[in-house]
């Protein structure tokens, strides 16, 4: 009997879950490369996150609030506990720290414009300030980062609040390559390099060591600006509860926690998907430490990694954040991953909404790119615009659900107002599984 | 000619009274008397000044400098100049760790020895150490002179750029991507030029001192140099 004539039908053809299209993808272009896959953004994996809890809502216990009369105040102060010039923004979503080199000058300034027009700060990068950003942003965060590319005591006076890279959510404990085929003369200018070098970013601060050493490198950066401004330490999420609680002790004034769902201009793929944690396991951590310390809404917690709407603002306010920050979904506001540009996607290989090879310069949309023909596509005053638009309509929804939990500020929402639809939701992010009062592995550390 | 006794008033009053001084201020001789290794003594001075600080001082002296001439009558803690921009700072005892750090111009000399990462990323500072220099000094070092009259310890220059090193004795080991190099009669020149602005002119045989670079392999990523790291 030939296979043909069987009586049995033939089995169908069965791909491994754990050699998957894109496992097997991955081995082969490692064979014919030689090299590790670098790529821009942050987590895409499935990871726990903010959808995985929802809102209760009042009803009979609590009472609402009119969705179109009763207020719901969104402002938010930061740098309360030392600085002699807090900032004051309107709503609670700040926009993340984006190096002018990994973004174009246009994509910078129309950042400063639409946080501007919102409100609310942006902050430089692993590059320096440029004059566009300064010009065009109402509040300025100027970071300082191991590489110290661009930093000057000028620079750091114009800024409004100084924020002290310790790492990021896409890549805690490592530091950042921007690739010669962006070094443009401005860029290579700025950073003091050749042109057309990988420009490296070290991992390490070079005049400080551990938390001790920082006390002093903050108390030093407050002589220098005469303790007027708040200083922020940014800290990729790995062990937040531990991480916030030397920040504090080192005299932050804000903390900035970034989950492993925060972008990147370049890294490892390897590193972006297998490095520290989601954000929603990295808020209660952070918010207990602050806690213990005595110390919640003292020294204001800022959170990013994968905020994409007001729904997510809400919740990571209501877990315990003073504010949120944005960088990828910003990116998207001003014209990133666009399905117009689908036709030049494809001549790079990609598709709209999966495009990441933002270090290679080639971006159709004008953001993630030094080439003068390319950058001149993003009009800084319409992408300024799309940005502040988007950030009010954040603001709106977090507005609407905070009035369906009946609080008149966003900052009165609280854990209580969150269920989780999963397990490791509720294990995550502290709050009882839906209809159950079960916090699966509630501990303290 | 001020005198600012730290014994007596904090350095956030010392720093405040620098950071006031008007562009073409007469006061601009400073003496800051019982540093007792505070931390962030003269620190963001824009100001032509000459501040003599009669003592130890801690992290960060003179951190971010612009213009000022600051002379430490004793030793400095880490990061002394660190991110200097301009001006002048003389240690007159030995530095600790990271002196010079990131500093983009301005001369730091150092009469003693300088600890690990002395010139760790200097971006444009001259830096002169008469003595001996630790670990990883210059690690990433972009640009700028480093110019050591002893000895230097391992890993000096590892990741260079285009930070010039030149060092008298023995290099314990160099750093990935540092290699020696020709000392030519131009940079014959430029130490000579380095040591009149420290006042060394005539000291020292400048053929002495041996030059250190980047043998710029790994300014372009290339993984068939992955194992220099």
């Amino acid at each position: 009997m030939t296979q043909h004539e069987r009586a049995w039908p033939a089995t169908a053809p069965r791909k491994s879950a754990t050699f998957d299209d894109y496992a097997l993808s991955e081995i082969r272009r490692a064979a014919s490369t030689g090299i590790y896959d670098i790529r821009g953004g942050g987590s895409k994996r499935r990871l726990p996150n903010f959808d995985d809890l929802l809102l209760l809502g009042a009803s009979m216990s609590r009472y609402p609030l009119e969705g179109y009369r009763e207020k719901c105040g969104t402002d938010v102060t930061l740098g309360t506990r030392f600085a002699k010039k807090p900032l004051k923004l309107s709503i609670p979503i700040t926009i993340a720290g984006m190096s002018f080199g990994s973004l174009s000058a246009n994509a910078k300034e129309a950042l400063g414009r639409g946080a501007s027009l919102a409100g609310t700060s942006t902050t430089t990068g692993d590059g320096g300030m440029t004059p566009e950003e300064r010009g065009q942003s109402k509040y300025l965060v100027y970071q300082y980062l191991p590489s110290r590319y661009g930093m000057n005591p000028d620079d750091l006076r114009k800024a409004d609040a100084i924020e002290i890279v310790i790492g990021q959510g896409a890549k805690p404990g490592g530091g950042g390559m921007l690739l010669g085929q962006k070094i443009s003369d401005r860029v290579a200018e700025m950073r003091q390099l050749p042109k057309g070098i990988d420009q490296r970013s070290a991992c390490r601060h070079p005049d400080w060591t551990g938390a001790d050493d920082l006390e002093i490198k903050i108390n030093e950066l407050r002589e220098i600006t005469d303790w007027e401004k708040p200083i922020f330490l940014k800290v990729g999420a790995s062990r937040p509860y531990y991480d916030i609680t030397l920040a504090v002790k080192a005299g932050a004034d804000v903390v900035v926690l970034d989950g492993m769902q925060g972008g990147t201009a370049a890294t490892q793929e390897v590193f972006i998907e297998h490095v520290g944690i989601p954000l929603l396991s990295a808020i209660r951590p952070a918010v207990q430490a602050l806690q213990d310390l005595g110390m919640h809404r003292k020294v204001q917690l800022i959170v990013s990694g994968g905020i994409r709407n007001g729904a997510d603002v809400a919740k990571a306010l209501a877990l315990g954040a003073d504010a949120v920050s944005i960088g990828s979904a910003a990116l998207v506001a001003l014209g990133d991953n666009d399905p117009v540009l689908e036709s030049e996607y494809e001549k790079l290989h990609t598709t709209a909404g999966a495009y990441d090879d933002w270090h290679e310069g080639k971006d159709p949309a004008g953001i993630t790119t030094q080439s003068p023909e390319l950058t001149q596509r993003l009009d800084p005053v319409v992408a300024g615009r799309r940005l502040a638009n988007y950030l009010k309509v954040m603001t709106l929804e977090a507005q609407t659900l905070a009035r369906a939990c009946g609080k008149s500020h966003l900052h009165n929402l609280e854990p209580e107002d969150l269920t989780a639809l999963t397990i490791e939701a509720a294990a995550m992010a502290r709050v009882p599984l839906a209809g159950t009062t079960w916090i699966p592995g509630a501990g303290v550390f | 000619m001020p005198t600012f006794d730290l014994a007596i008033n904090p350095v956030r009053d010392l720093n405040a009274a620098l950071h006031k001084l008007p562009a073409d201020t007469n006061e601009t001789l400073w003496t800051v008397s019982n540093p007792g290794g505070e931390h962030a003594i003269a620190v963001g001075v824009d100001a032509p000044l000459t501040i003599n600080v009669d003592g130890n001082v801690g992290y960060y002296c003179g951190g971010m400098n612009k213009q000022a001439n600051i002379v430490i009558e004793g030793s400095a803690g880490q990061g002394v100049g660190e991110n200097m921009m301009s001006g002048r700072i003389h240690v007159k005892g030995d530095a600790s760790q990271s002196a010079g750090a990131t500093a983009r111009g301005g001369l730091l000399i150092v009469e003693g020895n300088a600890s690990a990462r002395c010139g760790i990323s200097m971006k444009g500072i001259d830096i002169i150490v008469k003595g001996d220099i630790g670990h990883l000094s210059a690690f990433m070092g972009q640009n700028g002179r480093l110019i050591v009259f002893g000895e230097a310890g391992e890993a000096l220059g590892d990741s260079l750029y285009e930070a010039h090193l030149y060092v008298r004795g023995p290099v314990a080991s160099l750093g990935a991507d540092c290699v020696e190099k020709e000392l030519r009669d131009e940079h014959k020149s430029e130490l000579i030029e380095l040591l009149r602005a420290a006042g060394e002119a005539g000291k020292i045989d400048v053929s002495e001192f041996r030059r250190y670079g980047s043998a710029r392999k790994l300014y372009n990523f290339n993984i068939d140099n992955v194992g220099a790291y």
